[in-house]
């Protein structure tokens, strides 16, 4: 059988394409984004990028009860915005399997917030899977798709940032066809309310049904080892337990939602001391103390912050001292991310900097404009929350207050408040940052970026005319790149008495259309230079300082974007081809 | 795979994003697997990539079990960066391991005084620490065979002589993973490392 070595989502995306799912959709978010874009690879799968969570998991739900095989895929915090649809929908249950991934972020490498959502799965009485490497990512997806169907029941599958980003070998397979199943109009049990009352007991049996399986499910799976010294884990914290105490008796469980009580007793009866090694919260734990075993140590071991590795293991059971950074006369500096090179944001951050405006930020690349040297945004949330934050501070007596968020989480989440805030009288001013993509999370194409996943072509959201139709009288379009332009909108914006949208727009200088332009560096003419720092204060980091002391600008990363040409009083810097001979 | 008898390599792979730290990552994953070891391998997205301090691990062996790699137990940190070597030297084994440092400074662009605070001299640091250090030129060998970018590929050659892993393996893992109007230079690249980490 081929092997290959595959990320975690790669192999989720080929557990679904090899399990018969005809339908997948998401919204892109660290660490959950390549499983879609592997899946959109596959032509028997449609796979679609959706404004949001929620209205991914709904179309997932719609396809289901259809009968199709359904993925759903996201981030630990787009299983909030989908959590009005996930807590109905195992009430009425599902015909086709239906599997959601929660991809959670312990660590916060990429997000605002740790949170484990098992704890989501057990409120809406879902069931959730959790994989170990790569093979099982795989494997699990088929495996979650059979219980959807046997028990009518969506399933979740839980990541974590280490399983869903690390690659391990995975058995290939071939495509599954699977009997197709159709949609039956049955009023008791999709529409009407009176009748989830009775459907509410089927979900507690159900629940016992499910109880009663994972007892004996093999992916809940007891590895003997030593007597003295017993592990209870899951997820890539398996992997961990492994590497640090190869002795030691191990059940790994497969399922962490509902937990097989009977098992766990038995296996602590075994045991003189266990350990329950989880990322994440103490979900099995608490669970563990619920029935009385009392010979265990967790969280109070190993902790609940941030993510497991196995020096941290190591380092909790006092087995080894495990180094830390080398300290001393060098002082390690730290190393945030940045813009790139060319990038639009700066722009808007460099002007937003100099009218010394309070700045609701949103989520995307430009969370970095709160860091040095803008320092110019001052709250982040969550998706779509700049509006209504810049709406309550205003209320609460903020002067010249802007909203600031991406074309992409605009369209996930900031329409509604932007009406909100024109029908509730605000005079906000809100900038959209349009780089015709979602940038942070690698690229993906979104209902105003006129592509589709796969990169054909797609009905464009025209984002002017939705901020007009919002109420919004004056809206202005700037080209991101042309500071004075942006500094102008700005003003105007500001200046105005009801309120308005600023749109700067611009490509994301990571989109293939834009990297593979074939356009001249710009350059640094020493002899009109008066090494006056000003493009030093474009903070790109394709200008750095050379030996002479003067900018260099390095030609192998300049966009040509021409911010630093226009911030230069003497026009030293132009465009290679204008070099004098 | 004899000469393995249970040992699992453990390397890091430090950079600054934009500088390719994944792919020496990659290959060295790619080249493992064609000798039939088992390998897990780490990576990075999201925003952390943006210019950010980026890491990577790779283990192989005949079993390997976790991808993260422990502090104090690499065979091998390769910081394409000095100051990402010195931010990830511990990660090293004092005894057996060896530090590859690329004698190439970046600044970071969003740090207060950095081009004042940058801490140069890693290399020398690193070794008064008792770490088995080489330091490279591979920004510059790079820049003498056409593109200082493909100074990951230079630093690949030289981790290259340090791991039981054939010539042509690691020749067919680069010819995999590179597209091919790229890969003759990036050949080079790699027989150049390969040479510097022999002198």
């Amino acid at each position: 059988m081929k092997r290959e070595l595959l990320l975690g989502n790669q192999a989720i995306a080929r557990g679904a394409w090899e399990a018969g799912v005809e339908f997948a959709a998401g919204y892109p978010g660290t660490p959950s984004t390549e499983i879609l874009e592997t899946l959109s690879r596959y032509p028997e799968v449609h796979a679609q990028w959706s404004a949001n969570e929620k209205v991914a998991f709904e179309e997932g739900m719609g396809a289901a009860i259809g009968g199709l095989r359904t993925l759903v895929t996201m981030k630990h915090v787009g299983l909030n915005v989908a959590a009005d649809p996930f807590m109905v929908f195992p009430y009425a249950g599902t015909n086709g399997g239906f599997l959601v991934i929660s991809a959670d972020d312990p660590g916060m490498h990429s997000s605002q917030n740790e949170q484990d959502n098992r704890y989501l799965a057990r409120m809406a009485k879902v069931p959730v899977l959790e994989p170990s490497d790569a093979q099982e990512c795989k494997d699990f997806v088929k495996l979650a798709l059979e219980l959807s169907e046997t028990f009518a029941t969506p399933v979740m599958m839980r990541t974590t940032t280490r399983l869903a980003h690390h690659k391990s070998l995975v058995s290939l397979g071939e495509r599954q066809q699977v009997a197709r199943r159709s949609f039956e109009r049955d009023p008791r049990r999709f529409s009407v309310p009176i009748y989830r009352r009775l459907l509410r007991p089927q979900v507690e049996a159900r629940l016992e049904r499910l109880k009663q399986l994972v007892e004996t499910l093999p992916i809940n799976r007891v590895e003997p080892g030593e007597s003295r010294v017993g592990v209870v884990t899951s997820g890539i914290a398996y992997q961990y337990v492994k590497e640090v105490l190869p002795e030691a008796g191990v059940l790994r469980l497969g399922v962490t939602y509902p937990l097989p009580a009977a098992l766990l007793q038995d296996f602590c009866g075994h045991h003189e001391t266990v350990y329950v090694v989880e990322e994440g919260e103490a979900f099995i734990e608490e669970f563990m103390r619920s029935i009385g075993i009392t010979n265990l140590q967790g969280k109070d071991r190993f902790g609940v912050i941030d993510e497991y590795s196995p020096g941290r293991l190591a380092t909790a059971l006092g087995l080894e001292a495990v180094p830390g950074p080398l300290n001393g006369d060098l002082k390690i500096l730290p190393r945030p991310p940045m813009f790139c090179v060319g990038c639009g944001h700066r722009t808007v951050f460099s002007a937003l900097r100099q009218l010394k405006v309070t700045v609701a930020g949103d989520i995307g690349c430009y969370t970095m404009g709160a860091l040095y040297p803008y320092e110019a945004s001052h709250t982040t949330f969550c998706m779509g929350a700049s509006i209504g934050t810049a709406f309550g501070l205003e209320r609460a007596g903020e002067e010249r207050v802007v909203a600031l968020i991406g074309d992409s989480t605009f369209v996930h989440a900031g329409i509604p408040s932007l009406i909100d805030a024109v029908y509730n009288g605000s005079r906000l001013t809100l900038v959209i940052l349009d780089n015709a993509t979602t940038g942070m999370t690698g690229g993906q194409p979104h209902p105003a970026s006129g592509k589709s996943i796969t990169g054909a072509d797609a009905p464009r959201l025209d984002l002017q005319a939705m901020c007009r139709a919002c109420g919004v009288e004056q809206v202005q379009l700037a080209d991101t790149w042309d500071r004075k332009a942006v500094l102008g909108a700005l003003r105007k914006a500001l200046a105005h008495p009801g309120p308005a949208v600023v749109i700067a727009q611009g490509p994301c200088q990571q989109l293939p259309e834009m990297k593979h332009r074939d356009l001249l560096p710009f350059y640094v003419d020493e002899g009109l230079c008066t090494q006056c720092e000003a493009c030093f204060k474009v903070w790109c980091p394709a200008i750095a300082r050379n030996d002479r002391d003067f900018p260099e600008i390095v030609a192998d990363q300049c966009t040509a974007c021409t911010v630093c040409a226009q911030v230069c009083p003497t026009e030293a810097i132009y465009p290679v081809a204008q070099v004098p001979a | 795979m004899s000469e393995a008898n249970g040992k699992v390599y453990s390397l890091l792979f430090a950079g600054v994003g934009g500088q390719g730290v994944l792919l020496g990552a990659e290959v060295t994953a790619l080249a493992a697997v064609r000798e039939g070891y088992d390998v897990k391998q780490t990576e990075v997205h999201g925003v952390s990539q943006r210019g950010g301090s980026v890491e990577t691990h790779v283990r192989f062996g005949t079993k390997v079990w976790s991808p993260v790699v422990t502090p104090g137990k690499a065979d091998l940190v390769v910081g394409l960066e000095a100051l990402e070597a010195l931010r990830f030297a511990h990660f090293g084994d004092r005894q057996h391991g060896v530090i590859l440092v690329n004698q190439h400074e970046i600044i970071p662009g969003s740090v207060k005084d950095a081009e004042r605070d940058y801490p140069h001299g890693s290399a020398e640091f690193i070794r008064s620490r008792g770490y088995r250090v080489l330091a490279m030129e591979a920004s510059r060998l790079a820049s003498e065979l056409g593109d200082g970018r493909m100074a990951n590929v230079v630093m690949l050659g030289a981790v290259s002589t340090f791991l039981p892993l054939s010539h042509e393996t690691w020749l067919d893992a680069l010819r995999q993973r590179i597209p091919e109007r790229f890969r003759q230079p990036n050949l080079q690249a790699f027989a150049a490392g390969r040479e510097a980490a022999a002198r």
